[in-house]
């Protein structure tokens, strides 16, 4: 793990990466990186999150700022411009069940060639998708997905880059990850090494690329 | 009695002690208002949380710790939070006692649509297609017509939730169940009629010789 600031860490961002944000609904989503983003006036990206929250907070932002050219989420539905610029054409959105969206960024960075689920049995979710039968029982194969950056809001991190989360705000972030090929860090604080239990630590040290540094 | 309070009172009753029950936004969110007293119940939120409580008092509210909506509330002694996987792992793996969701349509055979009106609104499916498919009990509550038509329906005319079919929908005027796979009334709601009921389906109904009248 290294420290960055803000700007340099979002500035590593080419146009057209993919990135994974942690975060439901703006919680757990890593704000300041967000914003820099947006500052800094990236294209044509693509963000794998569990949505795009609300105009004005977390990935809303991205989505006004036009910066985007592709979502895959599981709901869009509290954002009305998400849903506006993906019926005008101007965003591409591929909806994914949420279960199967976390497990498809899970086998991603588990080294897994993907899932057996049976949510979207029988639904429009199947199309186009292998069916698999496992003693009787039908499921979809879901496949892995992997995001250039991992975009993270932690609590704690340590000076290793050991991290923890807290309350809801954890939902997406230790999958992420284990899934972005560059994991880039926000945390509320920073704290020695030892502060946080051995029992404790929710996303391994070695897993982080950089940390942002509070100026 | 208002008929999102009838029907939210009504499934209330489904809940027992111990259960671990997810409940989705709109009229089922009202059900853990109504949970009979002396029982604990477990409230999921998918978001991470088992434990939710209600909305914290003014000026204690925690933006870290919020509700599916990304709304603040509280958690009960005893609650614990987990990421997003092992969430979803509760809910597919058979962990859910219960859910309780919106409806837009049910049919005759317990298939639900409640995630999409082509064309319309396209919110995404969220955590609906893991919960129909993978708690034990899915419990569908919503009003019995939409601007005058049935949403107990032949067949749903809707992108389908899952083809798990659901077990019981509770609407303000019938509780209706589905076994053997054909939609069957339960009961009714107090002052409302079984000829009242059949008028207001377009599904056809299985109707036993006794029908008796919800208990709130």
């Amino acid at each position: 793990m290294r420290t960055t600031s803000v700007a340099d860490a979002v500035a590593k961002i080419p146009d057209g990466a993919s990135l994974m944000i942690g975060g439901f609904m703006g919680v757990g989503t890593p704000e300041r990186i967000v914003d820099e983003i947006v500052r800094q006036g990236k294209h044509g990206l693509t963000v794998i999150a569990n949505d795009t929250a609300l105009p004005g907070v977390g990935i809303g932002k991205l989505v006004s700022a036009g910066v985007l050219k592709k979502v895959i989420a599981s709901h869009i539905g509290l954002n009305p411009e998400t849903q506006k610029k993906m019926l005008a054409g101007e965003l591409e959105v591929e909806l994914v069940p949420q279960g199967t969206l976390i497990e498809r960024i899970r086998a991603a960075g588990y080294g897994l060639g993907g899932v057996l689920t049976p949510t979207g049995v029988g639904t429009v979710v199947e199309e186009g998708k292998r069916k698999v039968e496992v003693d009787g029982r039908e499921y979809l194969l879901e496949k892995p997905l992997f995001a250039d950056f991992a975009l993270i809001e932690a609590f704690l991190a340590d000076y290793l880059g050991n991290l923890t989360y807290v309350l809801t705000a954890r939902n997406f972030n230790p999958v992420i990850a284990m899934a972005g090929a560059t994991v880039i860090v926000d945390a509320e604080h920073v704290v020695p090494i030892g502060m946080i239990s051995p029992d404790h630590v929710m996303t391994p040290a070695p897993l982080v690329d950089w940390l942002v540094v509070r100026s | 009695m208002d008929a999102q309070t009838l029907i939210a009172k009504r499934i209330a009753r489904e809940l027992k002690d111990g259960m671990l029950v997810n409940l989705g936004i709109g009229i089922p969110t009202l059900v853990s208002n109504f949970v009979p007293p002396g029982i604990h119940i477990f409230f999921q939120s998918e978001n991470g949380l088992i434990g939710t409580g209600p909305i914290p008092q003014e000026g204690l509210a925690q933006a870290r710790l919020t509700d599916a909506g990304g709304r603040p509330v509280s958690a009960i002694p005893g609650a614990c939070t987990f990421d997003s996987a092992m969430s979803f792992g509760l809910i597919r793996g058979g962990h859910v006692d219960v859910t309780v969701l919106g409806g837009l349509e049910v049919d005759a055979n317990g298939h639900l649509a409640n995630w999409m009106i082509p064309g319309k609104m396209v919110p995404g499916m969220g955590g609906a297609m893991d919960l129909v498919t993978g708690a034990r009990r899915v419990v569908v509550a919503m009003q019995h017509s939409a601007k005058g038509r049935s949403k107990v329906v032949r067949r749903c005319s809707l992108p389908l939730t899952s083809a798990r079919a659901i077990d019981l929908v509770v609407t303000e005027l019938a509780v209706i169940g589905f076994p053997g796979g054909r939609a069957t009334l339960l009961e009714t709601a107090p002052g409302v009629s079984v000829a009242d009921v059949v008028a207001a389906t377009e599904a056809d109904l299985v109707v036993p010789a006794s029908v008796p009248t919800m208990t709130l």
